[in-house]
């Protein structure tokens, strides 16, 4: 996916004269030669992430729709106020791109990892958030954000489905049965994997903000409802329950737990300690329905 | 300036929005290129007021140029009002950014500065005044940093009236290495004016000493 991003971004720099990229050293090198061709439109500020965001608020002010990378817990977690008040609070947007995501960086350590990126993002108003699930689905995802103003989150990660849903925009039903199991972005594939021998209902988004409500109730099977999400575990659970309000249901939110693993390792093992594998999915899900 | 005493509800911070009149008013009366009509030209020049708290002084002056009118100085911080403790954009006209939390308005004034220049208003200039007790907050220092290294041509003012706890041991122009300065009297408007005017190809720094 970061391939993706790196090479779709060049491509909307060239096509697009509106358009900036601000960076904090990551992924520096891999666009130093649209850099060479837009000096005045891809800054590299240098280890500095609140600077990156107050840069992309000043860019936006002027009329220019600014593009920032980093690092997720760098990019969001420690730049919070930045976001709120150099984006929202001046009434401009921007599209930030993420890696790292929950764990990919696993052998980094919890520096490295941001499972609480999209909560923090909750607090704040207007923020479209993407989490594509596969490859192909970032390069749309891109190419849209950078046709208007409005606030934009997109979180990449090394974790990623066989197939892409270039659909995800909204809540897909991909396989219908009893109960509904929401899959967010990566997460399609374990929980497909994991739900393979019971009778569930399987839906697909790679967009959970603004949170596709209408289709959520369309999708509800009877009166039980499974989130699986790659990042903190209950993150939508707000959502869920207001888009289910006046709806008898219960909930199980599944997703990447609040106590650090104080662990390196790969995301394979994170997600087998977060019970985010298959496996563990299984075990959870078939609880919760039985 | 006797706008600024119909500006009744900022008791608090008081010493801060006198601190910044001199400034304001030399900006807005012989510096800036703006205007009431031009507040939307895309070329005008820019100026941030990141030490927003204290902003008596800024209304008195955006009221006095006639970018809202005088009556709404009488009821600051009032429910009905436009005009907050800190100001914001989206309510008053004139106003370029929203402040108040310390230590945002330098960096977004270089990507103002960035953005301007990379859609060719090389001749719109960008301005950002701080308070010298705003400069303890560690993002400023990424922006000094940033501009002198790109040699980005803004012009920040610190007004200096000796309010930060633990001082700033050298002085305020030992933290902006690279920069152009000037320290003029804080009150002497034909000084600040003449520091004001001088542009180089590197960023400026104006200290208002008080």
């Amino acid at each position: 996916m970061r391939e993706t991003f790196i090479a779709t971004t060049t491509a909307i720099l060239e096509e697009d004269p509106r358009t900036a990229l601000v960076l904090a050293d990551i992924s520096a090198d891999s666009f130093a030669a649209a850099q060479r061709r837009h000096p005045d439109r891809v800054l590299n500020v240098g280890i500095r992430e609140q600077l990156m965001a107050g840069v992309g608020g000043g860019l936006a002010l002027t009329g220019m729709r600014p593009f920032l990378h980093s690092y997720a817990p760098f990019l969001i977690d420690r730049t919070y106020e930045q976001i709120k008040l150099d984006f929202a609070h001046q009434d401009v947007g921007a599209v930030l791109v993420s890696i790292g995501a929950s764990y990919d960086a696993a052998a980094e350590g919890y520096t490295h990892q941001s499972p609480g990126d999209v909560a923090l993002l909750d607090t704040l108003d207007g923020w479209t958030v993407h989490v594509p699930g596969h490859r192909d689905e970032v390069a749309p995802i891109l190419r849209a954000a950078a046709r208007h103003d409005d606030r934009v989150y997109v979180r990449l990660s090394t974790q990623e489905n066989s197939h892409a849903h270039l659909d995800g925009g909204t809540l897909r039903v991909l396989r219908h049965g009893g109960p509904l199991v929401v899959a967010v972005g990566p997460m399609l594939d374990p929980v497909l994997e994991a739900t393979r021998d019971l009778d569930v209902t399987v839906a697909y988004t790679h967009t959970p903000r603004p949170l596709d409500t209408a289709g959520l109730r369309a999708a509800l099977n009877g009166d039980e409802i499974v989130v699986v999400e790659p990042y903190a575990e209950g993150t939508s659970a707000h959502l869920v329950s207001a888009a289910l309000s006046g709806l008898p249901h219960r909930s199980l939110h599944l997703g990447v737990g609040r106590a650090e693993v104080r662990r390196y390792g790969s995301r394979h093992d994170h997600a087998r300690a977060h019970g985010l594998d298959p496996a563990g999915l299984h075990r959870s899900i078939e609880a919760f329905l039985n | 300036m006797k706008l600024l005493s119909r500006v009744t509800a900022d008791v608090k911070h008081s010493p801060s929005a006198h601190s910044t009149l001199d400034v304001l008013w030399v900006l807005y009366d012989r510096v800036l290129r703006i205007t009431p009509e031009t507040v939307d030209d895309p070329g005008r020049d820019r100026f941030f007021l990141s030490k927003g708290h204290g902003p008596a002084a800024y209304y008195a002056v955006l009221a006095a140029k006639g970018f809202f009118p005088e009556e709404w100085l009488d009821d600051m911080g009032g429910w009905d009002s436009p005009l907050g403790h800190h100001p914001d954009r989206v309510l008053v006209p004139g106003v370029e950014v929203g402040t108040g939390s310390l230590g945002h308005g330098l960096g977004i004034a270089v990507g103002a500065a960035l953005g301007l220049r990379a859609q060719g208003y090389l001749d719109t200039r960008t301005f950002v005044l701080l308070g010298d007790a705003e400069l303890d907050e560690g993002s400023n220092h990424e922006a000094i940093a940033y501009a002198a290294a790109i040699r980005l041509p803004i012009t920040a003012i610190v007004i200096d009236n000796q309010s930060s706890t633990h001082g700033w041991p050298g002085g305020i122009p030992a933290r902006f290495p690279n920069w152009g300065v000037s320290v003029v009297n804080g009150r002497d408007r034909d000084e600040i004016e003449r520091s004001l005017r001088v542009v180089e190809n590197r960023p400026r720094l104006v200290v208002a000493a008080l």
